[in-house]
């Protein structure tokens, strides 16, 4: 099942070009590009481990890009979200986020049941590849 | 080939009007004074990079051409100026994507510890990407009596990105002459990737003369006559001392000129005029430290 997250998540996944165009967008808009990465890609989980720091002060989307490069070939196996912080007053947060890389096989999310108090049914989803440990999840 | 037509024929002129190096080339040649051999190269590297463009129009060559340059000559003498304009100009013949300048010395590029060279020498190359690397005295980052300093880290690093982002980004290293051409001796690695040699003259008399006027005016101040008098006594004098960085030591003397006519305003505790506030007198420069050891 392929995990659709942020913005874009209905298209194709973006090739290199057209990831390089929307990061040269954000830096034009003076946001902060960051790259995180994770292998648990539950909607729930929010917080993600960061590939470095934010980028700041870039002019040129080609370092962000050079950066993805390096962070793909450690984590090529994981999914790879690139996002842009906003500093200005008022805003304070993400403007965009999107994912840039995969694992090949995504086996999905299955349902979980269970009963509580007064046979009351609740559902969890649970990510099949969460029943391996971290760092093996999708290798 | 693409299958769209290709021109017959392209007026260069015109495809020099519409790159906009013109008034670049232009403000180059007005706003620095002297320097003519490296204004002609420039040019020259103008020139190169309008013609390979129009080249690839016709769908001819289209390997990148290596745009790594040195820049040699002692201090003062405006290396910096112009790398910032060479930028402007790769930028307006399309070369470099942002023609920003990012300008470092060893200290930005080599860590202090083990493992700490690479971020770093890593993170300025991002942060120069699309635009021009300038490393000022960049012999230093190569130490050659202590083989395990960390800037042969730094330059294996750069080695690598200058060839393999060619179209990313220009690198131009600068320094003394014979520090520089000892540098590329003990790395022709560098020297091989380098293509641009511009060597940087002295100026002389009349050019840093010239020169003080120019920053002087930008300040709103001028030189009374007497004081045009007491500088060009003054140039000479301080050339044969020690220390001695063309331009810069000019700037210097003026602030410092500046300085003493601040305080002569102030001293004589009159009203003064206009003319008093930006007029520069002999005596302001007269004064200097550079006369009395003359003397």
């Amino acid at each position: 099942m392929r995990v659709t997250q942020g913005c874009f998540s209905f298209l194709p996944d973006l090739t290199d070009d057209q990831i390089l165009v929307q990061v040269q967008y954000c830096l034009d808009n003076g946001w902060a590009v960051n790259l995180e990465y994770t292998d648990d890609p539950h909607p729930r989980n929010t917080y993600w481990d960061m590939w470095g720091l934010p980028m700041f002060d870039l002019r040129d989307a080609k370092g962000v890009l050079m950066e993805l490069e390096k962070c793909r070939q450690l984590h090529g196996d994981k999914y790879i979200r690139l996002s842009a912080f906003d500093s200005t007053h008022t805003w304070e947060s993400l403007r965009i986020s999107f994912l840039v890389n995969r694992p090949k096989n995504e086996e999905g999310f299955r349902l979980e049941r269970a009963e509580g108090r007064g046979r009351m049914q609740t559902y969890a989803t649970r990510a099949y590849a969460l029943d391996r440990p971290e760092g093996k999840r999708y290798a | 080939m693409t299958d769209a037509p290709t021109p017959q024929k392209i007026n260069l002129a015109e495809a020099f009007e519409r790159s906009g190096v013109g008034p670049v080339l232009k403000g180059l040649d007005d706003e620095l004074i002297g320097l003519a051999p490296v204004k002609q190269r420039i040019r020259e590297i103008a020139a190169l990079l309008l013609v390979e463009n129009v080249r690839r129009g016709f769908g001819l060559s289209a390997e990148a051409p290596t745009l790594h340059m040195s820049f040699t000559g002692n201090p003062g003498t405006g290396k910096t100026t112009v790398a910032s304009r060479m930028s402007e100009i790769l930028h307006k013949l399309g070369y470099v994507r942002r023609g920003h300048l990012v300008s470092v010395t060893r200290d930005d590029l080599v860590g202090q510890y083990i493992g700490h060279t690479a971020p770093k020498t890593k993170e300025i190359l991002k942060k120069a990407m699309g635009g021009v690397l300038f490393i000022d005295e960049a012999y230093y980052l190569y130490r050659p009596e202590n083989e395990r300093d960390y800037g042969q880290e730094a330059i294996e690093i750069l080695l690598q990105v200058m060839e393999n982002n060619r179209d990313d980004l220009v690198v131009i290293l600068a320094g003394y002459a014979d520090k520089m051409e000892r540098f590329f001796q003990s790395n022709p690695g560098f020297r091989s990737r380098v293509a641009h040699h511009i060597d940087f003259p002295d100026y002389g008399d009349e050019e840093l003369l010239s020169i003080a006027e120019g920053m002087l005016g930008k300040l709103h101040y001028k030189l009374s006559p007497s004081a045009r008098t007491a500088l060009s006594e003054y140039i000479p004098i301080r050339r044969g001392q020690p220390h001695f960085a063309n331009a810069r030591s000019i700037r210097n003397a003026l602030d410092r000129a500046r300085l003493r006519q601040a305080n002569r305003c102030f001293a004589a505790k009159t009203e003064i005029d206009l003319e008093a506030l930006v007029t520069i007198e002999g005596e302001d420069i007269r004064q200097s430290r550079v006369f009395a050891k003359a003397g």
